[in-house]
């Protein structure tokens, strides 16, 4: 049965840490790091990558627009 | 699969349009107006517009809209936008031209301007975000402030008695014959921007047609001057901002969708 996977890409200077895209992910991918970037913001990253569908909601509603999205289908 | 080998341009599937600048947005994190901006922006990307649309933005946060929105633009005085986009579409009809405002720029200081554009009918679109505060200023109260609601202005809550009731501004000039279309969106989640995306390619595609203003509320949050972390804004926003401005289409083809 053919299989969607996912991977996001956040532009980790530019995240504000807001934490908006981490109830929009369905599948609980995305956590904040402990580490903070140039800007103090702990970023976002996908802390359960294997749960990525690619569907783009964490994209959609990342206010700053840090988020690309990939996605593959796998077999 | 690794991860790495699902990161490849091939399988790209959502990235920042090019029509927002590279440059950082100077909003709070979690702020609407980025995603406010964002949707405005892919919808222009999406119809081809990107060269034969004029923006105006006002004063407020979104003061600097031009820095990220890659169209040209003007930045009009506090609460002029209608009126400068007015002049924009009467001298260039060819071009699509939007007014991006607060509600402290439309309903307050700029409330001639926006019920006198929406009354003439220009064939312009309004974006109007209204986040029911000041945010640039340091959170004092706006029209829109809701009963109860607190602010440096009104500390112990808006007081109906003394401060006079909330401004439903968009059901107002939705009454008015000039306005063609007139809808109430929010952008919080992925579900609200798909139908606020929507709304605003329609008030773009009614401006195509010169059916009329069309005008797109979006309910927004101010983190800072609610003084909440961006997701607990966003639900105080769902429970409290959308029971007195709920979300939907006001206005559709000229006509009110419900009398309200
Ligand atoms: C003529 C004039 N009066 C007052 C101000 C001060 N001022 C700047 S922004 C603002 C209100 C902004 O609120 P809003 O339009 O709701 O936008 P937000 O910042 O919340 O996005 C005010 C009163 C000004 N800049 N110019
Ligand atoms: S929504 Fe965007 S800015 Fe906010 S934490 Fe997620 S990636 Fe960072
Ligand atoms: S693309 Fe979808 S599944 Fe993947 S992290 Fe974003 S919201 Fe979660
Ligand atoms: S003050 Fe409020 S409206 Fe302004 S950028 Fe911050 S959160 Fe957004």
């Amino acid at each position: 049965m053919a299989k969607v996977q996912g991977a996001i890409v956040v532009d980790r200077e530019k995240c504000k840490g807001c934490e908006v895209c981490v109830p929009a992910c369905p599948t609980h991918v995305i956590e904040l790091a402990k580490e903070v970037n140039g800007k103090g913001y702990h970023y976002a990253y996908m802390a359960n990558p294997d749960g990525c569908t690619g569907c783009s909601n964490c994209a959609i509603v990342c206010p700053d627009g840090v988020i690309t999205v990939y996605r593959v289908k796998t077999s | 699969m690794d991860v790495k080998e699902i990161i490849k341009d091939e399988n790209l599937v959502y990235k920042k349009t090019s029509l927002m600048t590279s440059n950082v947005l100077s909003y709070c994190p979690g702020c609407g107006h980025g995603t406010a901006h964002r949707i405005i922006m892919e919808t222009l990307d999406e119809m081809g517009l990107q060269s034969q649309t004029i923006g105006v933005a006002p004063v407020g946060c979104s003061v600097l809209a031009y820095d990220f929105m890659n169209i040209d633009m003007i930045q009009a005085a506090h609460g002029r936008a209608p009126a400068v986009a007015t002049g924009v579409k009467r001298t260039r009809p060819d071009k699509f031209v939007f007014t991006y405002q607060g509600d402290g720029d439309l309903a307050a200081i700029g409330t001639a301007e926006t019920i006198h554009a929406c009354n003439r009918g220009e064939n312009i679109t309004i974006v109007f975000i209204n986040n029911g505060i000041y945010g640039m200023t340091g959170g004092q109260m706006a029209p829109t402030t809701l009963e109860g609601m607190k602010t440096a202005t009104s500390p112990y809550g808006r007081n109906l008695r003394s401060m006079g009731n909330p401004l439903k501004i968009t059901e107002l000039i939705a009454q008015l014959p000039g306005t063609y279309y007139v809808s109430r969106q929010a952008v919080h989640t992925p579900s609200a921007v798909r139908k606020a995306k929507k709304a605003i390619r329609l008030a773009f595609e009614i401006q195509k047609e010169n059916k009329g203003l069309s005008f797109v509320e979006i309910v927004s949050n101010c983190n800072s001057g609610w003084k909440l972390p961006p997701v607990k804004a966003n639900q105080w926003m769902v429970d409290n901002m959308f029971p007195f401005y709920p979300l939907g289409d006001i206005k559709v083809d000229g006509q009110l969708v419900n009398a309200q």
